[in-house]
């Protein structure tokens, strides 16, 4: 090691964090400009505790389980009261369905209805909370191999998800509907009309730009629209509640404070530009040929 | 080395790695809780409780050992942060400098002081990181964030601080003390 006099090594010691401030500074330009880098250092990372979470997630989701499953004890009765009406009310519901399904298909069969190709998914299993302070995103454990490209669709067994923003070798991230920078094109299931479901962070998102003069009814239902091609139309996205003012909140049909295992579907959709510039003109050359 | 006369175990290998681990401890600990308060605990305000951990870790060995929380340490506790918790990277390398300077400032007067005056130093510099990194994360993501998960952030940093830090005391003298080794 070189000998430094006393007082030079003061000096470089009190230059350290004044260095290191600006190194700072220099990393948020470098994140800023090149946000390829900062993604795949982030990945990198989620990557290595992907599988970590994952070993977690099993007893950690058992204590959680045990947890709720003292709370539910006091509430039990009503519980079963609550079901039973409820079981009740599906019941006449499934008669309805039946019969709608039985006349659906007559129908088809008649007018030589040529039925959507069955979209393909992968199944995979939620492992941590990929979301910080200011956005709402999970992370997903995937496994190598596994075929998930960016802007696919994940649903859980009751409606939307999200969409895929970040992929890595093992992990995927999974921008939720809540989150701020998420934008939905939907319709009105009942009025048809089209909307935008807006994330902001918080547990509901905003329902914006419906037709004038009609407002969205509460309870009505709200899925995606083949608009803009990014997601295949009729997903279940969520229910109108009206909040007050000119406020329409969305509440989402999928439990996203509780999401465990998740399905993540290739429609085959590129209605979004991927982030990255090169591989969307590489998809611009592939369409042209 | 040191030259104060006296006398003083040999300096075999096991020694040394015993004063090597203590000398890691504060950093390596609050690398740990980064990675603990990361894992999927389900908890309610668990990306608030990451942020304040690194703050209060960083601001507690910074005041009481600082030789074993140098600016390089605190830079890679900052970038560790920022990618565990999806911020823009350097907004959480910065703000933990500027607690890290702040409390090497104060420290002088600090040191002497009871918990309570700590504490107090504390949720100042808490308010200012939150309202630091709402201001920086919004002008790095072009968009006006809502200033509420500030707010809860610097709440959470102020309210995991006592308990923290009665904790990082039990270690500050006992498993991280070098003189003890």
């Amino acid at each position: 090691m070189i000998r430094l006099s006393i007082p030079v090594r003061q000096a470089l010691a009190k230059l350290t964090l004044p260095v290191l401030i600006a190194a700072a500074f220099v990393l948020m330009l470098l994140g800023k400009a090149d946000t390829v880098l900062a993604e795949r250092a982030r990945m990198a990372l989620a990557d290595a505790l992907a599988p970590l979470f994952g070993v977690l997630a099993e007893p950690l989701g058992a204590v959680r389980a045990a947890a709720d499953g003292i709370g539910e004890l006091f509430t039990l009765h009503e519980e079963n009261a609550r079901l039973r009406a409820e079981n009740e009310r599906l019941r006449q519901w499934q008669t309805v369905a039946l019969a709608l399904d039985a006349e659906n298909a007559s129908l088809k069969a008649n007018l030589h209805w040529i039925p959507d190709p069955p979209a393909s998914y992968v199944t995979a299993r939620v492992v941590a909370d990929a979301g910080g302070v200011y956005a709402r995103a999970v992370l997903l454990s995937t496994g190598p191999g596994t075929r998930i490209a960016k802007g696919q669709v994940a649903l859980d067994d009751r409606g939307l998800v999200g969409r895929v923003t970040e992929l890595g070798a093992r992990s995927a991230r999974v921008l939720l509907i809540t989150d701020m920078n998420s934008r939905i094109p939907v319709i009105l299931e009942s009025s048809r009309a089209h909307a935008i479901v807006a994330g902001t962070d918080g547990p509901r998102p905003r329902l914006m730009y419906w037709p004038e003069g009609q407002m969205p009814a509460e309870g009505e239902r709200v899925v995606t629209s083949a608009e803009a091609n990014a997601f295949p139309a009729g997903l279940p996205v969520g229910t109108v509640h009206v909040a007050g003012g000119n406020v329409v909140e969305i509440v989402p049909a999928a439990r996203l404070n509780r999401l465990e295992i998740v399905r993540i579907f290739d429609y085959g959709l590129h209605g979004i530009a991927p982030p990255e510039g090169q591989p969307a003109r590489l998809q611009a050359a592939d369409r042209r040929h | 080395m040191d030259r104060l006369p006296g006398i003083r175990p040999r300096e075999s290998l096991g020694r040394r790695l015993d004063m090597a681990a203590r000398w890691a401890f504060p950093a390596s600990t609050t690398a740990l809780l980064l990675l603990a308060t990361a894992a999927p605990l389900g908890l309610p305000g668990q990306a608030e409780a990451q942020a304040a951990v690194a703050l209060a870790a960083v601001y507690f060995w910074s005041l009481f050992r600082p030789a074993a929380m140098p600016p390089a340490v605190v830079f890679l506790i900052g970038l560790l942060a920022d990618l565990l918790g999806y911020a823009p990277p350097g907004v959480g390398v910065l703000s933990l400098l500027l607690a890290h300077g702040f409390a090497l400032r104060w420290r002088r007067l600090l040191v002497r002081q009871g918990f309570l005056l700590v504490w107090l130093a504390f949720t100042g510099l808490a308010i200012g990181v939150a309202m630091l990194q709402w201001a920086l994360t919004s002008g790095l993501t072009l968009r006006l964030l809502p200033p509420a998960p500030a707010v809860f952030q610097a709440l959470v940093a102020i309210g995991l601080y006592p308990a923290l830090a009665t904790l990082l005391t039990r270690a500050h003298q006992s498993l991280a003390a070098p003189e003890r080794a």
